[in-house]
Order: structure tokens, then C-alpha cells, then sequence
């Protein structure tokens, strides 16, 4: 008797068990799935870097960010050489709320918004698409700043 | 008597009718209140460098040319992906200008090379477009404070100096 109830209540066990279990990997697989907006800065740096294979480096993501590379525009001809304060738009104006994270908690909290500008800026101010390590380096600098 | 008065009703209902397309036309002529509010997404993605212009500035065609040419959007990089520009481009389409004003296509489908601008800024000079206050004639928001509102009512414009 006591052999068929430990039975039924170990049996019991086990069902709990794989519910939980399959809850858990379904949460994972959400978690997984979940659109990149959820990262923070932190972790998008943490990703750039990862690609890159680099330890990021903020002297260069400065000197990145205030060079010329070989068109008319640097970055900071819109963003500043120190993005703690507000930006203009270099062709029209336009007031560019400040890049460092800082000054300004919504920056790189939305990985596919900060691949958009990065895209569109590096073909802008490069003409190609900036190296994951110039991206790390970059953020890195502008995650030193403070306003 | 009594047709006398329905005929006097419907001619009053004419004439008021009349005068209110009139005046529906005529805010129409220079965009003054009548544009329509601006897709959320319109906003989000084309008013980051500068003020949404009205879907109703430009042909169809015209808003077409312009989002193909993205990438090389006056001179900058503005490209976008194929999911966010689809809603854009359909939205731009169904709110175009029409019309005999939209016959030609400006240069470059350069809102302020079209002639109806021209025309409505003809007595505005070359160098009052040229101030840095005012910053060219595609930064409408110098002069015309509540354009990011689509409202471009010309008794309301400031000339900065």
C-alpha cells in the first residue's frame, strides 16, 4: 500500500517536474526571441565587442569620434567632441538630444535603432560601414563621459 | 409661399456650402491648416534631421523617387529597411499632392524648388533664405513656427532677423 502510494506520489513528482522544466525552456525561448530592444548600453558594448573580438578602447573610440575620415563630416560635426550636451545637425540644423548614455539614458537601449544610425552615420562620415571594434571602441568613450 | 421659402433654404445652403469648399480650397492653396496629422512612423523616422513635411508638398512619384533614393537622401545617408519603409511609402502614396500643382516634378523633388513654393515665396529674397537664422528655405520652422504641426498659416510667420 505504502510502496503504491510513494509510487503515485514520486510518478507526481516526475509530472511536476517536466512541467516546470518545460515552462523553463519555454521562458528561455521567449527570453531568447526577444526583439534586441531590451538591451542597455552595457550590453551593446558588450556585444560589439564580443564580435569584434577586441577589448574596446576609449582613446581611440575618441579619436575615432572627433577625426575625419576621409569625407566632409567628422562625427562630432553633429553629435560635439564631448556628446554630453546637445548636437546640431550639420545640414540642417536640426537640435540632436546628447549621445553619451550619461546625459542621456535612452541612447543604445535599442540595438536595431543604434544599427540604423550607425549605418546611415558610417556611410555618411566613412563611406562604409563602421568594424564592429570601431563601434566597441566608440561606445566604450561615450560610456566615460559624464555631464 | 411655401416653395418660395424651400427655394430660398436651398439657395442659402448652396452659397454656404459653396464658400466652405471655397475656404477648404483655398487653406489648401498654401497648406495653410490643412494638413492632415502626419503617420506616427512618418514622424519617428523622417523628422529626426528635419520637420515632417506634409505628405501633401509632394506628387506621388515624387515621395516614390525619394524613398528609393534614401540611401543618397540630399547628400546624406538616410536609408531605412523594407519592413519600416513599406507603412511609409503607402502612407506617403495615399497622402501625395494632386493635382495640375503637381504636374511637373521639382529638381531633385526638392520640396522648395517646386513652383508652388516658389510662387508662395516670392517675396521672400535669396538672402533672407540665407540668413543663419533662417537657415534655407527647406527649414520651414525658422519662419513658419508651427510647421512640425503641418500648420503653415501665413498670417503667422516670423521672419527672424
Amino acid at each position: 500500500m505504502r510502496f503504491l502510494f510513494l509510487n503515485g506520489f514520486f510518478l507526481g513528482l516526475k509530472r511536476r517536474a517536466r512541467r516546470v522544466g518545460a515552462g523553463l525552456l519555454i521562458l528561455a525561448a521567449v527570453v531568447a526571441a526577444l526583439p534586441a530592444q531590451a538591451l542597455t548600453a552595457a550590453d551593446q558594448l558588450a556585444a560589439y565587442a564580443a564580435q569584434s573580438g577586441q577589448t574596446p578602447q576609449t582613446a581611440p573610440g575618441q579619436a575615432f569620434f572627433t577625426a575625419k575620415h576621409g569625407n566632409e563630416w567628422t562625427c562630432a560635426s553633429c553629435h560635439t567632441a564631448k556628446p554630453t550636451v546637445e548636437g546640431k545637425h550639420a545640414s540642417t540644423g536640426k537640435a540632436i538630444r546628447p549621445m553619451a548614455p550619461a546625459a542621456n539614458p535612452e541612447r543604445f537601449t535599442d540595438a536595431a535603432k543604434t544599427e540604423k544610425w550607425f549605418r546611415r552615420n558610417c556611410n555618411d562620415v566613412l563611406g562604409r560601414e563602421c568594424a564592429p571594434a570601431e563601434k566597441a571602441d566608440v561606445l566604450a568613450w561615450l560610456l566615460t563621459l559624464k555631464p | 409661399m411655401k416653395t418660395h421659402t424651400t427655394a430660398l433654404r436651398l439657395r442659402t445652403a448652396l452659397l454656404v456650402g459653396l464658400s466652405a469648399l471655397g475656404f477648404a480650397s483655398g487653406a489648401q492653396a498654401d497648406f495653410g491648416r490643412s494638413n492632415p496629422a502626419p503617420l506616427p512612423l512618418y514622424k519617428t523616422e523622417c523628422a529626426a534631421c528635419h520637420i515632417a513635411y506634409p505628405a501633401g508638398m509632394l506628387s506621388a512619384p515624387s515621395w516614390q523617387q525619394l524613398m528609393i533614393g534614401l540611401p543618397k537622401h540630399f547628400g546624406t545617408d538616410a536609408s531605412l529597411d523594407t519592413a519600416t519603409a513599406k507603412p511609409i511609402s503607402a502612407w506617403l502614396q495615399a497622402n501625395a499632392g494632386t493635382g495640375r500643382r503637381f504636374s511637373d516634378a521639382p529638381p531633385d523633388n526638392r520640396i522648395s524648388k517646386s513652383s508652388w513654393f516658389v510662387r508662395q515665396h516670392d517675396e521672400v529674397s535669396t538672402a533672407v533664405f540665407k540668413r543663419a537664422s533662417v537657415g534655407g528655405a527647406a527649414n520651414c520652422g525658422a519662419c513658419h513656427g508651427h510647421a512640425p504641426e503641418g500648420n503653415f498659416n501665413e498670417h503667422e510667420v516670423r521672419i527672424p532677423k
